[in-house]
Formats: structure tokens, C-alpha cells, sequence
């Protein structure tokens, strides 16, 4: 398991309890009958006291989920990253356009000529060209499609 | 996701490792039910046999077999790691050789700082670009000082690339498929 080498200064923001709870918990929970008790007995806490964390941290919005990662191309999706050329003046009613589409899961400026990058999820494969097609119609402007070609595995982990 | 778009998780015979043929509308909602997250009780998996009608041996073996074939990516905590302080993002992108690219991507994968590395298509001539890592950190000169160091320790200084930093994110959803960000 890889760590980064950098944690940022958040040891004001979380307890020791929390800070434990989230660097463990990134890499996962034991397939056992009782899997919080497990991990509780590693940190040396209560399993009480690791439930009630957890679930003060989602209350909080620290954390968005606990569960997995559904793999959106395995699971029968179509799955894109797409690009988009946008002059200044134009940006933000483009944005607008290209977020009312449901299909569209996260949308960041960035900073390059290709100025808007996003994610496409389609319930099926096929529907990616007409979600992209969509997309060119309602905003008048080109979009580049950047499906994945191939998956390096990293070890994602974020240490606080 | 609905049944009528026939998934091949739902296609495919469920046989599942260890427990043998499973129901597949069980299965279905069991997947349901593990996007909306893992029930924070002692005994979660039983939980969610009682949610799906599965049994909590079926649920466990389901959720392993998932897990090898690749199905599910990870299975913990979903940060924000924006709320934890990880606030520079930036997609780096290289322009490689076809035949190297492979390599590569497995080097830079391995960099600790790197949390995703995908090979994608060139789109000429406006877009050179064919592999694609994010790099988040506590800053921006922390980042560029990573990228330094693997620049220098892979020997890429003459491989054109560039910093794309995110400077708004103007849609963030849970990650129901993906962790982009």
C-alpha cells in the first residue's frame, strides 16, 4: 500500500480518532461476518466508537459514501472523458448547457486552450455518441471525446 | 440502472465462487443497494442479505467475486478530498510513443502521488496528448514539485507534456461510477 508522501495540515480539523478511521478506511473493509469489529480491534477503538465516527463524518459531508467503487465500463456503462474548446465570454453559459445533461457526472475548468473537461456515464455504451452528439447540438461547439484505451492501477489514498 | 438495459452481470448465468447459482434479481439489488453504501451496523453484510433476500454467505461471496473480477474498484471510505485538503488538481498529460505508452503508464501509475493514469486517444492535431495522469495535492507548488521529481527520475524531460489545473469544478456528483476528480 502506497502512501502519499505529503499529508496536508488538516490535524487541526480531525481527531486523532477520525484521522486513524479515514486512513485505514480508504483501503478498504475485511470480508468477515463483522467487518467493523475487525478493523475496530486493529485501531484498537470500540467498534461503537468507529461506527458513530463514521457516521459523523458522512453527517459532516467529510466523506460521501461508504461502500464501493462500481466500475462504470465492467458494469455494461459507457464511460467518457470529453473536452471542449470554449471561448471567455462564453464559458459559463456553456457550462450551464452541458450540465443540464444527466449524463454528465463531473465538469471542471481547467486551465489550456481546451478549457472544459468532463466526465460522460451512460447507462449503455452505445449511448455515449448520442450524448456527445446532444451536447454539440445544444452548444454550438465541438466536443472531444477521450474514451479509455487502457487502466494503469494506482493505489488511491489520501493521508490526513 | 434498470433490469431492461440487460447488463452482463445479468446475462451471464450468476454462478457465484463458492456458493453456486445465485438469483439474479437478488444480485441486482444487492448492487442497488451497495451504491447507496454499506450499511453502518455491526453485521453489514447480513443487512443486506435482509434488504435483497439473498442470504449473508450469498451477499459475501457476491461482493469477493466482484471484487476479483474487477466489478467493483474499491471498497472503503469515498473522500472528499477537497473537504481533507487535497485542493490542487491537475491532469498531467504526456505525449508518448505508441510502444512505450504501455510502460510508461505502469511506471507513472506507481508514483504515490498519482490517483489515476489512463492511456486515451490522440486527437490531432489539436489534442498530442495520449496518456493521462491526476496528480492532487495540498498545492500547487507541492504538485509541480512531484512532477519534477518524476519528470527527473524517469528521464522524461524531452517527452512533451503539460499541467492542466483545475481552477472550478462546476458539477461534482457522488461517485455512483466513477472518481474522476
Amino acid at each position: 500500500m502506497s502512501a502519499m508522501t505529503e499529508c496536508p495540515e488538516t490535524t487541526g480539523e480531525f481527531t486523532e480518532v477520525e484521522r486513524t478511521v479515514i486512513n485505514r478506511l480508504q483501503t478498504g473493509l475485511p470480508l468477515v461476518h463483522s467487518p467493523y469489529k475487525a478493523v475496530a480491534d486493529e485501531l484498537g477503538i470500540s467498534e461503537q466508537v468507529l461506527l458513530h465516527t463514521l457516521q459523523n463524518l458522512l453527517d459532516r459531508r467529510i466523506l460521501t459514501r461508504f461502500g464501493p467503487m462500481f466500475h462504470a465500463g465492467e458494469m455494461g456503462g459507457g464511460l467518457t472523458l470529453a473536452a471542449m474548446r470554449i471561448p471567455e465570454q462564453d464559458f459559463e453559459n456553456v457550462a450551464a448547457k452541458v450540465n443540464e445533461f444527466d449524463e454528465v457526472a463531473h465538469n471542471y475548468r481547467r486551465e489550456h486552450e481546451l478549457n472544459m473537461w468532463f466526465v460522460v456515464a451512460t447507462e449503455a455504451p452505445d449511448d455515449i455518441a448520442r450524448v456527445i452528439a446532444g451536447i454539440e447540438s445544444s452548444t454550438g461547439y465541438p466536443v472531444y471525446n477521450m474514451p479509455k484505451e487502457e487502466e494503469f492501477h494506482v493505489h488511491l489514498h489520501f493521508p490526513v | 440502472m434498470t433490469a431492461s438495459s440487460s447488463p452482463e452481470y445479468l446475462t451471464v448465468v450468476p454462478e457465484i465462487a463458492g456458493v453456486g447459482p445465485v438469483s439474479a434479481w437478488g444480485l441486482l439489488r444487492l448492487r442497488q443497494q451497495l451504491e447507496r453504501g454499506l450499511p453502518l451496523t455491526p453485521r453489514p453484510y447480513q443487512a443486506l442479505a435482509e434488504l435483497t433476500g439473498l442470504s449473508e454467505q450469498e451477499v459475501m461471496a457476491a461482493i469477493r467475486q466482484w471484487q476479483d473480477q474487477g466489478l467493483i474498484k474499491r471498497f472503503g471510505l469515498v473522500v472528499r478530498h477537497r473537504t481533507l485538503g487535497y485542493t490542487a488538481n491537475a491532469m498531467v498529460v504526456w505525449d508518448i510513443p505508441d510502444n512505450q505508452v504501455l510502460n510508461l503508464g505502469r511506471t507513472l501509475a506507481r508514483a504515490p502521488f498519482v490517483t489515476l493514469c489512463y492511456q486515451r486517444p490522440r486527437r490531432l492535431p489539436d489534442w498530442p496528448y495520449n496518456l493521462f495522469c491526476m496528480i492532487h495535492g495540498v498545492d500547487r507548488q507541492r504538485v509541480l514539485s512531484q512532477l519534477a521529481t518524476l519528470i527527473a527520475d524517469q528521464g522524461l524531460e524531452q517527452t512533451p507534456h503539460a499541467v492542466l489545473f483545475s481552477t472550478k469544478a462546476y458539477r461534482q456528483r457522488g461517485g455512483r461510477y466513477v472518481s474522476h476528480d
